[in-house]
């Protein structure tokens, strides 16, 4: 992922490229190319900040975008929650013993 | 069965307390905000909904009431969705947890009575007696009306919590009996069909978001204009 500075809503806003993609890291780099991110909490927020205009550019802010752009966000919520209540879930298997 | 039915209003933690904060702020990120006239769907519909909303709330309000407008239009919005997010299978719901509707309700109930005796205190006050009792019942009904004034925050956030709390258990027994009932007896479609009509209903848990923010415009115009 291009590392980028400032508000990152759409490709007009000019930001410079820092580094390579993750796709274009070879292999034996790929422990120097970690740690040369950004980890700080300016960082995390500023990849938290990508992701989410990524994922809002392509389904949502689109001339006819459908109802799947916020079903799909519904669904990984639900997948989320129900990753967090399975300790509870799993003694309800049809099981003899548990 | 005992400790099944309640494990869904505990609280999540990763390895402390915090998951629940992670789910408040879900909500946000369903509501985009732009800064153009015309938008996507999603926007275009979500401002069509709040435009009606505000309207239809603070009409009734003179200038100094409006200027809570923006406070009551997110309180009803934040509820609104959180309560609806709760409805997805195994989601977890704040609204359900009485210290998050009581820190919701106290201090916005606290801010329209402190407005109320900075403004008008003698307004303020003549609320504790209403207009033609008779003489000799006046100190009982003074006593009576400071009560029901300060039992006002308990009840906003009681209600909300408790019908909220109530809706979800009831739709966790009925489908647990709908999965025990299928084996046994196949006419068990009616137990099914009560689901599918507590389900609608319970989207009425939207109507509790009318009924928490009507409630506090009420008590909000009161003190301000009467």
């Amino acid at each position: 992922m291009a590392s980028v500075v400032g508000i990152f809503s759409h490709s007009s806003v000019s930001v410079p490229v820092k580094d390579k993609k993750l796709l274009e890291v070879k292999l034996g780099e790929l422990p120097s190319w970690i740690l040369m991110r950004d980890f700080s909490p300016s960082g995390i927020f500023g990849a938290f900040q990508r992701g989410y205009y990524r994922y809002y550019n392509k389904y949502i802010n689109v001339k006819k975008g459908s109802i799947s752009g916020i079903t799909m966000v519904l669904a990984c919520y639900v997948l989320f929650s129900y990753s967090f209540s399975y300790k509870h879930l799993k003694h309800e298997r049809l099981r003899k013993y548990h | 069965m005992n400790e099944n039915l309640f494990a869904s209003f505990i609280a999540p933690t990763i390895l402390g307390l915090p998951a629940a904060v992670l789910i408040i702020l879900f909500p946000p990120l369903l509501i985009p905000t732009s800064k153009y006239l015309i938008n996507n769907r999603l926007t275009t519909t979500q401002q069509w909904l709040i435009k009606l909303t505000s309207k239809q709330m603070m009409t009734m309000h003179n200038t100094k009431g409006r200027t809570w407008s923006l406070m009551l239009v997110s309180l009803i919005i934040f509820i609104a969705t959180t309560n609806l997010l709760g409805l997805l299978p195994h989601s977890f719901t704040p609204t359900t947890q009485l210290s998050m509707n009581l820190a919701m309700a106290i201090p916005l109930w606290a801010g329209t009575v402190i407005m109320g005796f900075r403004s008008k205190i003698k307004n303020a006050l003549a609320h504790f007696l209403p207009q033609g009792t008779p003489t000799p019942l006046i100190p009982m009904l003074v006593i009576i009306e400071t009560i029901s004034l300060l039992i006002q925050p308990m009840a906003l956030a009681v209600r909300l919590t408790a019908n909220i709390t109530a809706g979800h258990l009831l739709m966790h027994l009925i489908g647990s009996a709908t999965l025990a009932m299928s084996t046994i007896n196949l006419p068990s479609t009616l137990i099914i069909f009560t689901i599918l009509i507590l389900l609608t209903i319970l989207e009425i848990a939207v109507a509790l978001i009318q009924a928490y923010v009507f409630t506090l415009l009420v008590s909000l115009y009161l003190h301000d204009n009467t």
